[in-house]
């Protein structure tokens, strides 16, 4: 079906992304929107030698902030080595499950941290807040191997954004949040950093929920009064193994791809996913600021540039 | 710029070798006084305040009055941008329900609390300001001189970025306020990012003190930036703030001199030397 997309431009590339697992996860999370596991190989594991020239480029187009995603970044043995170079440059967020903590890697995060004047994020996944709300998207056993990793990040002082996918009514975001706060609280999180992320029904979650419906679209009158800014694409891309890609969400569709490097990655994007209305509709969805949606009578004193 | 925006202008107001500045008033009155008599203001040249006038304590309208009197430049906030203009909300740009709660509870009573007098008069002020410090171009804004709202902490702004405002926006310095934390760095020979802290309540330290900025060029041309310490009646704001109706946590606050609310939206860094 055409729809009459908008087109979003980049603004200033804010954030950089990397795909830096790929596809490739040592979970096989039945809700995850690029659908990874230990054989979805669509998207590789960048090396340290393909991730550097990258961290370069950003420093010439004055990135603010860095992200590392996957996939599992833990599972790629050059993930340190790609952080300790990023906190020189910058602030780094790693995206994970928590699951492959040893108290060793955490020793040495907590050293690359603290030798660093920018903040290192840990973002860890869990989508529920026992074995019996976790494990049925996250897979059996999981909530423990998760709650052990978040044990060893506060045990080095980390403070972790929790992030959960809202798998429940949004009605219920107040008691849902209590329950996390319970048994975060419980392994001595005093104040804990929750993120709730609405699902995003591409990917594995299509098949276990179900997907956008025909008229889940992005219209050029929708952008009408819209603060774009809330859009990823207007401030962001992502690097995988493959290229430049335009957002974290839509890595894995092939069309996404706008360039080798970043230079060549700065032109507009046509809206026309149905996975762009839930960004749309959700703003920060990516970025580490605590979401349960924004008003979107927020946010809107952007301002020109100098004449 | 928004259609309400396109009658203001950037002024550049006359040089100077010493200024002071300050900003996040939050209605604290009492703090913008004890400012005003400060022993080591009398050697600023000019002071210059940052914006958001109102929020979070009682009585917006005497810091108007105040300003207004003195006749201070000041920047326009998100918050003046929002009461002078009649929105809905304070713009702050929280993402927090619980962070939105409190910014919703202190702007109504903000909104409700100011004149229509001075609601006109945060209408107009000035989106930035340019000057001189000695042999420096400088920059004043509220969050960032592309957006008024934009949070630059010190733990998630890179160096590479705060260049790119500097070529952008062709100046040396450029002073913000917004987060309520200050900050300063120099992330390239010559080139100096400055967030001058608040007045409005303190900087998450512990201490019921507050900070503005002095910002000094010498002989040589060095430029030198001094964070004041500055104390003021707290107990005093505190009670006021509790006859008006307040939130007990925005008193603890200003009683405890650690933030309770608007916590979510702090980096790691920022967040962990913090007491929730």
């Amino acid at each position: 079906m055409a729809f009459d997309n908008p087109t979003q431009e980049l603004d200033h590339l804010d954030t950089l992304w990397f795909q830096i697992a790929g596809t490739l996860c040592n979970l096989r999370c039945n809700h995850c929107f690029i659908s990874c596991s230990p054989e979805n190989h669509t998207l590789g594991m960048m090396t340290f030698d393909q991730f550097l020239p990258h961290l370069q480029d950003a420093v010439q187009l004055g990135v603010k902030e860095f992200y590392f995603t996957g996939g599992e970044p833990f599972a790629n043995r050059d993930l340190l080595k790609i952080l300790e170079a990023t906190l020189q440059i910058g602030p780094a967020t790693v995206l994970t499950n928590a699951t492959l903590f040893s108290r060793q890697v955490v020793t040495q995060l907590v050293s690359m941290r603290d030798a660093s004047i920018y903040s290192l994020e840990l973002r860890v996944s869990m989508d529920g807040f026992s074995s019996e709300t976790n494990d049925p998207l996250r897979g059996p056993g999981t909530f423990k191997r998760i709650m052990r990793g978040i044990k060893l990040l506060l045990d080095g002082g980390f403070l972790p954004i929790i992030t959960a996918m809202r798998s429940w009514p949004i009605e219920r975001d107040e008691v849902e949040l209590a329950e996390f706060k319970a048994c975060l609280i419980d392994i001595g999180y005093r104040c804990p950093r929750i993120k709730l992320l609405p699902s995003l029904k591409i990917g594995q979650e299509a098949l276990r929920d179900h997907g956008y419906s025909d008229y889940d679209y992005i219209t050029k009158s929708m952008m009408a009064g819209y603060d774009s800014s809330q859009l990823i694409c207007s401030n962001s891309r992502i690097v995988s193994a493959r290229g430049v890609h335009v957002c974290p969400i839509l890595v894995d569709q092939s069309d996404s791809i706008l360039g080798t490097r970043l230079s060549s990655a700065k032109e507009s994007f046509e809206l026309r996913y149905q996975a762009c209305l839930t960004c749309y509709q959700y703003g920060a969805l990516c970025s580490n600021a605590s979401s349960v949606g924004v008003n979107l009578e927020t946010m809107r004193l952007s301002r020109s540039g100098p004449k | 710029m928004l259609p309400e925006m396109q009658h203001l202008e950037s002024k550049t107001q006359n040089a100077a070798h010493r200024i002071g500045v300050f900003g996040g008033v939050y209605s604290n009155y009492l703090a913008l006084n004890a400012l005003l008599k400060d022993s080591r203001a009398p050697e600023i040249q000019h002071l210059y305040c940052l914006g958001d006038l109102g929020a979070f304590g009682p009585l917006p309208d005497q810091v108007c009055e105040l300003l207004r009197e003195t006749g201070i430049p000041v920047i326009q906030g998100n918050y003046d941008n929002s009461v002078g203009n009649g929105l809905a909300d304070c713009q702050c740009g929280y993402t927090d329900p619980r962070d939105n709660y409190f910014a919703r509870v202190s702007y109504d009573y903000t909104f409700r609390h100011t004149n229509n007098d001075n609601k006109t008069w945060l209408r107009k002020l000035q989106p930035e300001i340019r000057i001189r410090v000695g042999p420096y171009r400088a920059l004043l804004c509220h969050g960032s001189p592309r957006k008024t709202n934009e949070f630059l902490w010190e733990t998630t702004t890179s160096d590479a970025f705060l260049d790119w405002l500097f070529e952008r926006y062709d100046t040396d310095i450029i002073v913000a306020t917004h987060t309520g934390l200050h900050w300063y760095r120099e992330p390239s020979p010559g080139k100096h990012f400055i967030n001058c802290g608040t007045i409005g309540r303190p900087a998450n330290d512990g201490q019921t003190t507050v900070v503005y900025t002095i910002i000094s060029a010498d002989n040589a041309g060095r430029l030198k930036v001094d964070f004041i310490s500055l104390a003021y009646d707290h107990e005093r704001l505190a009670a006021e703030m509790a006859s008006e109706g307040l939130p007990e946590e925005f008193i603890r606050t200003i009683r405890t001199g650690w933030w309770t609310t608007c916590n979510e939206i702090l980096p790691a860094k920022e967040r962990a030397r913090g007491n929730y």
